[in-house]
């Protein structure tokens, strides 16, 4: 079984050598082409349909958890009606940021597998966990996906409110990122985070 | 029963009917002069008060108000927003005013390490301000122990 197998890849590796007779090589060219076009262009569109809102909340670890929790927040609802949605702030806009990121994704799919988060109890049980993993990402990339729409250099501090124009000319001065500060916005901290961070962190 | 008593009993029933309906006519609901089938006014919406410094207290016990507005801002067993700023362990960073020691103690007078659970939710006391009117008029006056 094995050394036919092993037969059929050497006759194709022998066939994929060797020039074509057949074909012209005009006729390859365009097929190639358009092959290509189509191949990656099925690539993109099958990947962007991953990068809806739909596609998130289809889990119900997603919807019933922190989708649920950031409907009661600013970035669902607020004033001018622009929404930021789970991609935004998840999934890098540049195109290998992304792919990395997508990549990373099957460990997500692998635990929905396992049913890592599957009740309410599992999900807090892990929240702290979760959130560090989310936390230590933007920190490390400088809160970019935050950046995509709020940038410090395009803020007017002269319209901001008393404590926002204090601490943000402050932090920045720090060079601290937008997370170091703005944890907990679209969902729920882990359990009694506000009262005391570092007595909440421990209890990992 | 004679006839001329029997005139005078209808025609007083009458006028009392009349005069009750005259009356009910003047009562006005609480929604306003509307006819059931007519849509009511629609409610003037209230707007929190923006970001201000802290507001005098106007009797000597009065639970501080709040000078900010606390929209969204959620307190459930696990969550309390308010405490990302007031709080002990983060007043100092935030630089907002930190909670008060009366609220460490427990109902049998025992001192806790942090927030007792009957002090934990905060909006049962404190509460922000909006544009609104009072509902009903009075002539309160802020105790005289409160310098202005």
């Amino acid at each position: 079984m094995s050394s036919e197998k092993n037969n059929f890849i050497s006759c194709m590796w022998e066939i994929m050598k060797k020039p074509s007779t057949h074909y012209s090589l005009g006729a390859l060219l365009i097929i190639g082409f358009v092959a290509g076009i189509i191949f990656w262009g099925g690539f993109n569109t099958a990947m962007e349909a991953t990068n809806t809102e739909e596609f998130c909340i289809s889990c119900h670890e997603m919807e019933n958890n922190v989708y649920a929790e950031y409907k009661d927040t600013i970035h669902y609802s607020n004033p001018s009606g622009v929404r930021a949605t789970c991609p935004d702030c998840h999934v890098p806009k540049q195109w290998h940021h992304k792919v990395i990121r997508k990549i990373k994704a099957s460990n997500e799919l692998f635990h929905k597998v396992l049913g890592t988060v599957d009740t309410p109890e599992k999900f807090e049980a892990k929240r702290l966990k979760l959130a560090r993993s989310v936390w230590s990402t933007m920190k490390s990339t400088d809160s970019r996906e935050c950046r995509n729409c709020h940038d410090f250099k395009s803020m007017d501090y002269v319209k901001q409110g008393r404590r926002a124009v204090s601490s943000h000319t402050k932090g920045f001065d720090k060079g601290k990122t937008c997370i170091d500060c703005h944890k907990g916005i679209a969902h729920s901290l882990p359990a009694m985070y506000e009262e005391d961070p570092s007595a909440a962190m421990a209890a990992e | 029963m004679k006839k001329p008593t029997l005139i005078a009993i209808t025609l007083i029933m009458g006028l009392i009917i009349q005069l009750s309906q005259a009356v009910a006519g003047d009562v006005t609901s609480l929604r306003g002069n509307h006819n059931l089938d007519q849509a009511s006014k629609n409610p003037v919406v209230k707007h929190w008060q923006e970001d201000q410094k802290p507001i005098l207290r106007e009797f000597v016990h009065q639970p501080p108000l709040i000078p900010h507005t606390v929209e969204k801002y959620k307190i459930t067993m696990n969550h309390n927003k308010c405490l990302s700023c007031h709080s002990w362990s983060n007043y100092g960073e935030s630089g907002a005013t930190k909670i008060s020691l009366t609220h460490f103690s427990d109902r049998d007078g025992n001192d806790l390490a942090n927030v007792s659970a009957r002090r934990y939710f905060c909006n049962q006391c404190h509460v922000p301000q909006a544009n609104a009117q009072p509902l009903v008029e009075n002539t309160f006056k802020p105790a005289g122990i409160i310098r202005r």
